[in-house]
């Protein structure tokens, strides 16, 4: 469970977050400029809120009054962007260990192969991301974070960049990490049809707040 | 086809281009990451200083260095005490004068590369579990090598063709500090220098172009290497 209460500020805008999230998929809408972004990279550690508190499964992220602070690299939060994010100069096989191989071996939950299999990456492992399409990258980004085997996976806006049919194809895919991950996730975005095919727990950031839809 | 003079010219001139090169090497990376990414105060200040060596004229400089690092200037005098190290009127010393003029284009390739890197590939990193160190070592550095290269080959040929700060910081003796433009220089003021003086210059013609061509051929390589490049 996350546990949210905190007012994140930056020159002029200003975001609150105090709600509990136990869902498996979360899904939070908003307009673009919202603050939907914000609300991840506060909850990933990229940005420090003004006041408050972030807990994760009981484990305190962030605290501001005891002068708490975890960093983003030992949260084990995992994030996926818009358009992937892979590293350019590392083929779609290192891309899918890189953060494997910042965990422990007892911390790994997962194996590459299994990975690849679940999402059907197997001719892509020698390629270069720069050679790959929108739909192929994110299904990397997505193995990438996922071999980091994570305590939440953050989707910022993941399958905005494709079109209608590609999103049809890697839709299905998010429940199925969940089945068999079990990995809860909180995914942003501004196209309501994304989510209802994945979750019914739907929220909404509006004037500055995170609040139930 | 070259004569031992000429052979002798060259060799000196390419050890302080590969001196000059290397010690401007971390420093000019390290500079040129902090003026890219970080904000702090006094930032216009360090960047006029840093950059200052280009726009002034090589001889100011290079009297600067005569007074600071000569045999009777403060860290001259010390560095001779302590180490035993003379720069003044030495290969050493044509070094340095190489390495401060050429300076400013190394950390200007490589605040340029760092800028160009997208921070959302390092926050990325970090979502993964990577350190900052580790983010630097295993995405930035690798994505900035490319412009870490044209920046050592762009200080490696400035130093090649460093005059006016040479001259006046460590003189002109053959075998010590006459690199190439100083024999140039010299041929040229000498009765029957002008064969001498045209030898050399196609020594440095042939060397720039081949300088160039290098450098072009592994920024081809890298940007392949980068898959910015298709192959």
């Amino acid at each position: 469970m996350l546990e949210l209460d905190w007012v994140f500020e930056r020159e002029g805008f200003r975001l609150e977050a105090r709600q509990q999230l136990s869902a498996p998929i979360t899904g939070v809408l908003g307009a673009s400029g919202a603050g939907k972004s914000t609300l991840l990279a506060v909850i990933a550690g990229l940005f420090k809120p003004r006041q408050g508190r972030i807990r994760l499964d009981g484990q305190n992220l962030c605290d501001t009054a005891a002068g708490l602070w975890v960093p983003p690299h030992k949260r084990h939060i995992g994030l996926v962007f818009q358009d992937g994010q892979l590293f350019p100069h590392l083929k779609v096989r290192n891309n899918l260990l890189y953060g494997y191989h910042h965990l422990a071996p007892e911390q790994r939950r997962f194996t590459l192969d299994a990975i690849v299999e679940l999402l059907e990456l197997g001719p892509l492992l020698e390629r270069r991301p720069g050679s790959l399409s929108g739909g192929e990258k994110q299904r990397v980004a997505l193995g990438r974070a996922l071999l980091y085997a994570p305590r939440l996976l953050l989707l910022d806006e993941p399958l905005s960049a494709l079109d209608e049919r590609l999103k049809q194809q890697i839709l299905p895919f998010f429940t199925r990490i969940y089945c068999e991950c079990q990995i809860p996730m909180i995914y942003v975005t501004h196209a309501v049809s994304e989510l209802n095919a994945i979750t019914g727990c739907l929220m909404e950031v509006k004037d500055g707040r995170l609040q139930p839809l | 086809m070259l004569s031992d003079y000429e052979w002798a010219v060259l060799a000196l001139s390419a050890k302080v281009g590969i001196w000059a090169t290397l010690i401007s090497l971390i420093p000019g990376v390290f500079l040129g990451w902090l003026l890219a990414r970080r904000d702090f105060r006094g930032k216009p200040v360090v960047e006029a200083l840093v950059f200052m060596p280009m726009v002034l004229p090589p001889t100011v400089p290079g009297y600067l260095l005569l007074v600071t690092f000569g045999s009777q200037g403060v860290a001259g005098r010390w560095l001779e005490q302590t180490f035993g190290l003379q720069l003044a009127f030495n290969w050493k010393g044509a070094v340095l004068a190489a390495a401060v003029i050429a300076f400013p284009l190394m950390v200007q390739a490589a605040r340029l590369a760092v800028q160009m890197v997208d921070r959302r590939l390092e926050v990325a990193a970090s979502t993964l579990g990577a350190s900052p160190f580790r983010v630097w070592c295993s995405v930035t550095l690798p994505l900035i090598l490319p412009g870490i290269l044209i920046g050592s080959i762009m200080v490696f040929s400035r130093s090649l063709g460093e005059f006016g700060a040479t001259i006046t910081f460590v003189g002109n003796i053959a075998g010590e500090t006459r690199t190439l433009p100083l024999a140039i220089y010299t041929a040229t003021h000498q009765i029957d220098g002008d064969t001498q003086a045209t030898r050399l210059i196609l020594v440095c013609l042939a060397l720039a172009f081949f300088s160039l061509l290098i450098s072009n051929l592994l920024m081809r390589r890298s940007e392949r290497w980068l898959g910015v490049r298709r192959a």
